[in-house]
């Protein structure tokens, strides 16, 4: 089953988020930019005052692949994983789980898929409007 | 800058390049520095700079130990993987130059085949160490490998300007048919045909194909590098190093690069051609030999248009065109690249460089007075003084 995602001090919000199903992203207190990865400093205005926004859960596809050899580990199936370019203009990998292949272009909107110890990561399907 | 005072690489050296090398890191370390310094015609013993990879498993002691390096003045690891590998030259040029040492042995020793694997998924790396925080955000998605990174990180721009598989093939071709007709290749005399690239079974779809990747190889290549004023003494004839550029841009990573620029043009590598010709007057493509680092084939594409052979979504016609081939305008990797001769993390294609200087490469160049040597975020352009 898919592995648990590395956890770091500086980045655990986001992962606990996603057990509660919300898809967040690091946002500077003082200069409200937005960051991901996470990161201890806001590069621009070097603050350390950290908040966190939800995010809308829409974007687009701008890559995707599937490791066929060696095929993912901990996975049944290699999924397609992807390259999104969410709404807030951040990029995000993660998986395509929804029905067929993804394609570059495609709008997508934000899931949940659980991990083998019971934590949970952000996934992506096709966004039905 | 005075050519007595400018950097030069005056000896080379290298184990054979296998699957099974039969013994240890170290040794295979120990091996490629002596034959580096019985090429240059130094004693070891009077090495007092060092330089590697942070992944490399052989450290300063070791190597002391064997060679029995009296003492060393400057020694330091680079990071970002293969990127390392012409960073060496950028250090080693301007570490000599300076003063911090007066013989400088860069070396790179591995067994990556026998060994461990490097191109498969590695558990027990931390995430908060060597530069793998990147780690997090692939891993549980089932990216776990060099070649699914490349090929996430080339997807915008293939689809961009259509290249397609065959296209990729080309490239493969041209690495290979070099290797065929160059001994120390393991591929020598095993070209491939487009067809064998076709046939050949997905590693990353819908990119990469085997014939796409380099190989993982066992063995050592080492480098020594000293000022002009000793090397005009030496056995061999000096090969300059006439400039050494590196550059990286906010928020680019190395392989897994997806955050930064717009996935379409590459920033540092254009960064790095324009210092280089800033600083010497020669242009990557006014070049006798192109030497770049050949992971993945989408890698060469990128590249040759970072450092400006030619425009930006052209390479794929460069390539058509026959530009690469060992008679072409800018002959590419005339050992056969780290495809064709063997993966030692780019050092086998500096050294391949230097041999196209010389003029004893087993694929020589006519007249090849000058070399560019590249990976990524670091370039350098050699040639005699």
């Amino acid at each position: 089953m898919r592995p648990d995602p590395i956890q770091r001090i500086d980045t655990t919000f986001f992962w606990d988020a996603c057990e509660r199903g919300e898809f967040l992203v690091q946002k500077c207190e003082p200069c409200d930019k937005l960051w991901h990865p996470p990161r201890p400093m806001c590069p621009d205005c070097h603050s350390l005052e950290k908040s966190t926004q939800k995010l809308s859960g829409k974007g687009t596809i701008l890559s995707w692949v599937r490791q066929v050899r060696p095929a993912s580990f901990g996975f049944k199936e290699s999924p397609f994983v992807i390259l999104v370019e969410l709404e807030e203009g951040l990029r995000f990998v993660s998986n395509f789980t929804g029905e067929g292949a993804p394609e570059i272009g495609m709008s997508v909107t934000v899931d949940f898929k659980k991990t083998s110890g019971g934590k949970y990561v952000p996934v992506f399907n096709k966004a039905t409007s | 800058m005075k050519s007595s005072d400018q950097a030069c690489i005056v000896g080379i050296g290298q184990t054979e390049f296998s699957k099974a090398s039969g013994r240890s890191e170290q040794q295979l370390a120990a091996e490629c520095i002596l034959a580096a310094c019985k090429d240059a015609g130094i004693n070891p013993k009077t090495i007092d700079g060092m330089l590697t990879f942070d992944l490399d498993n052989s450290d300063e002691v070791d190597v002391m130990r064997s060679l029995g390096c009296k003492e060393i003045k400057y020694t330091a690891r680079l990071p970002q993987g293969g990127a390392s590998s012409v960073s060496t030259i950028v250090h080693a040029k301007r570490a000599v130059e300076i003063g911090f040492c007066d013989t400088m042995v860069i070396w790179r020793a591995m067994n990556e085949r026998s060994q461990y694997r490097f191109g498969q998924p590695h558990f027990n790396l931390s995430p908060d160490a060597h530069s793998s925080t990147f780690m997090e955000w692939c891993f549980p998605f089932g990216a776990q490998t060099p070649a699914a990174w490349e090929a996430l990180s080339c997807g915008p721009y293939l689809h961009k300007y259509g290249v397609t598989s065959e296209d990729l093939g080309r490239i493969a071709v041209t690495f290979r048919t070099a290797a065929a007709s160059n001994p120390a290749a393991w591929f020598y005399e095993k070209p491939i045909t487009l067809e064998d690239h076709q046939a050949s079974r997905w590693i990353v779809e819908p990119t990469l194909r085997l014939l796409d990747c380099c190989q993982e190889s066992d063995g050592g290549v080492a480098i020594i590098i000293t000022r002009g004023d000793m090397a005009k003494d030496l056995k061999q004839i000096p090969v300059q190093i006439k400039a050494a550029e590196y550059s990286m841009y906010f928020n680019h990573e190395i392989i897994s690069d997806f955050y930064a620029g717009d996935l379409i043009r590459s920033d540092n590598s254009e960064a790095v051609a324009d210092a280089l010709e800033k600083a010497c007057g020669i242009a990557p493509k006014d070049t006798d030999v192109a030497m770049i680092y050949d992971n993945f084939t989408p890698q060469v594409l990128r590249q040759l248009e970072g450092f400006k052979y030619c425009g930006v979504g052209e390479a794929k016609d460069y390539v058509k065109d026959g530009h690469l081939e060992l008679h072409g305008k800018t002959p590419l990797s005339p050992n056969g690249g780290l495809m064709g001769e063997g993966y030692i993390h780019g050092m086998n294609n500096i050294t391949e460089g230097v041999r196209q200087i010389r003029g004893t490469a087993a694929n020589q160049i006519k007249n090849a007075e000058t070399a560019f040597l590249a990976s990524g975020v670091a370039g350098a352009i050699i040639g005699r003084a």
